[in-house]
């Protein structure tokens, strides 16, 4: 497997451009999205990459990886949906939302489906209180919002996410 | 509402202060914003004021810090230390408080208004480099932003020796990843240092050292974006609104039970009662209003009697009423909500978001959601009520920082106030009772 350098070389140059050049430890988190990218999580391998590249040790490394919770170190579904559970929501019916999803996809919260394509998990507040029901959508590319969202609406976005997944499947098999 | 295409060069009239974007179309735009009379002030600051003189006008202004505190900002400013270089501006876009979801309307719809203020506290401190700190849920406006300042450089707004002085200005985005923590102004230095998001000891404080050992101003997205038009108006005109010793308008962020959750802005000082009733619509389904969370979950609950309801929103009248108005997100708790389930929710956030580094916020958060969760279950007696309100009392005063000290407003004013919901959720009433 290549390594980020070869990969992502002018990415990285423009996140290191961004800190003073002996404050380059800095540039960890950013890297460390970078890292999750390809696999939607971190492995150990872009770890040791990430702390040779800034001069920091692994377990640092890897503490930042276990401190903030947008970083995993283990693989989870293709995409994680994260509902907000927090006083606000829960006062708008985040509780039988999240519920009502996991029964629709047969898991419990914290599991991810048979086909790969799904976690669900349950989090802490999202600054979308007013449009409760809402959840986040977490890849390797990044995270999306999903407001104002009701079981219906979150599982014709699961649907589609199938959709999507058997035609590359059938263009692989092409 | 004014509706369609802002006439060229001509500055439309807004009700609003910083949430302009809903009667100005298009002000998302940088072209839409500069004919708005946007970036005047930056450059008028720069071309023809000296740094103090803009923190002067900021002091008059009397604007205090939009985050939660309460602090005046100009007085913030002039606390930076002049014989320690370079100086840093932060901007604090990590908004993660349960029930506040005001920057994140600001940053997406009026995101240069915003920017103009990071670029004005920047000159005000003579700083040549900024950070917007956004918590990692907000990747997409991350890059938003990202493309703005981008635009920004193009248009000569942004980068070496501006409008044709010595001064030089930089902006960057840092991404955090999912910690509540990194809202507390030195835990979000360290997080951007690349280090665990833990508050460090105070003082020092962040004018003297803050990111990288450097004199920084960290200022709330809210703050920021009041800047440019009370440097376009001036400080008297922001006087105009709000009360004495709170000026200016306020977003307030509103949720929980209530027909219309939104953000209001409305001048400091407006009540509850207009707030919650007036704008918000009243409580869904003709429900009795119970408590209020004014400062989201780091509240003390309000009994939301008659006088809490007429009771201005300011940093000076909503302490008599033994809370705090803090980022002034306002959670609505309506009759059917018993507060033993309500501190059980805060408390499991606070355990989720504890940094662990000083023990009695690590250890007093866990085991307070032990007990709250032994509470909720129905399988407590009175005694363990006590406990928990003995754990938060020990906590109180010893914490690192003001998430610890926050966790236990919720837990103390709700055992205090409305008692009968444990009561009522315990097994044996209490000791005395059961002993008489």
């Amino acid at each position: 497997m290549s390594t980020l350098q070869e990969k992502y070389p002018a990415e990285i140059q423009a996140i290191l451009s961004k800190y003073p050049v002996e404050q380059a430890r800095a540039a960890v988190m950013p890297l460390l999205y970078l890292a999750q990218r390809q696999e939607g999580f971190v492995t150990k391998g872009t770890m040791n990459e990430i702390a040779e590249l800034l001069s920091i040790s692994v377990t640092d490394v890897a503490s930042i990886v276990g401190f903030y919770t947008l970083y995993y170190d283990q693989p989870g579904g293709k995409r994680r949906i994260q509902v907000c559970n927090d006083l606000p929501c829960a006062l708008r019916g985040a509780q039988e939302f999240l519920d009502k999803l996991c029964d629709n996809l047969g898991i419990r919260v914290g599991e991810t489906t048979a086909d790969g394509l799904v976690t669900v998990e349950s989090v802490m507040c999202l600054a979308g209180c007013d449009k409760a029901p809402v959840f986040q959508v977490q890849t390797g590319e990044g995270l999306s919002y999903h407001e104002n969202q009701s079981v219906e609406s979150a599982m014709a976005l699961v649907e589609s996410w199938r959709k999507d997944a058997r035609s590359s499947q059938d263009a692989d098999k092409k | 509402m004014a509706v369609g295409k802002a006439p060229k060069n001509k500055a439309t009239q807004s009700k609003y202060v910083l949430l302009r974007h809903r009667d100005i179309p298009g002000l998302d735009q940088l072209e839409v914003y500069q004919n708005q009379g946007g970036f005047k002030a930056f450059r008028q600051c720069v071309a023809s004021m000296k740094p103090e003189e803009v923190t002067e006008v900021v002091k008059a202004s009397g604007l205090r810090g939009r985050g939660g505190a309460g602090f005046p900002t100009g007085m913030k400013w002039s606390f930076m230390d002049k014989n320690s270089w370079p100086h840093y501006v932060v901007a604090n876009a990590d908004e993660s408080e349960p029930g506040t979801f005001k920057d994140r309307e600001i940053m997406e719809n009026n995101p240069f208004q915003f920017l103009e203020g990071v670029a004005i506290a920047a000159y005000a401190v003579g700083a040549q480099a900024a950070y917007i700190y956004l918590r990692g849920e907000f990747w997409q406006l991350a890059h938003q932003l990202d493309q703005r300042i981008a635009e920004m450089e193009s248009a000569g707004l942004l980068g070496d020796r501006l409008f044709g002085s010595q001064y030089s200005l930089r902006l960057y985005t840092h991404l955090g990843a999912g910690a509540y923590i990194c809202g507390e102004e030195t835990a979000l230095l360290e997080s951007i240092e690349g280090k665990l998001g833990q508050p460090r000891l105070r003082p020092p404080f962040p004018p003297s050292y803050g990111l990288f050992g450097k004199p920084t101003v960290v200022n709330n997205v809210e703050t920021l974006t009041n800047l440019p038009l009370i440097l376009e108006r001036g400080a008297a005109w922001y006087r105009t609104m709000g009360t004495e010793k709170s000026p200016g308008v306020k977003v307030f962020s509103l949720s929980g039970r209530v027909n219309r959750p939104g953000n209001y802005e409305l001048p400091l000082g407006t009540t509850f009662r207009e707030l919650i009733f007036e704008h918000g619509g009243g409580i869904p389904k003709d429900k009795q209003i119970k408590a209020i969370m004014a400062a989201g979950a780091s509240s003390a609950l309000i009994v939301a009697d008659e006088r809490a309801l007429d009771t201005p929103m300011d940093y000076e009248s909503v302490p008599a009423l033994g809370a705090q108005l803090g980022s002034a997100s306002v959670i609505v708790i309506d009759e059917t909500v018993s507060i033993d389930w309500l501190i059980n929710k805060t408390v499991h956030f606070f355990k989720h978001e504890s940094c662990g580094k000083c023990t009695p916020c690590r250890e007093g958060t866990f085991w307070m959601m032990r007990l709250t969760d032994r509470i909720a279950s129905g399988e407590a007696k009175w005694d363990d009520v006590e406990l928990l309100r003995e754990v938060a009392n020990q906590m109180k005063g010893k914490c690192l920082c003001a998430l610890g000290e926050f966790s236990i407003e919720a837990v103390l004013s709700g055992i205090d106030r409305f008692r009968a919901d444990f009561e009522s959720r315990v097994k044996a009433p209490s000791r005395l009772v059961e002993t008489a």
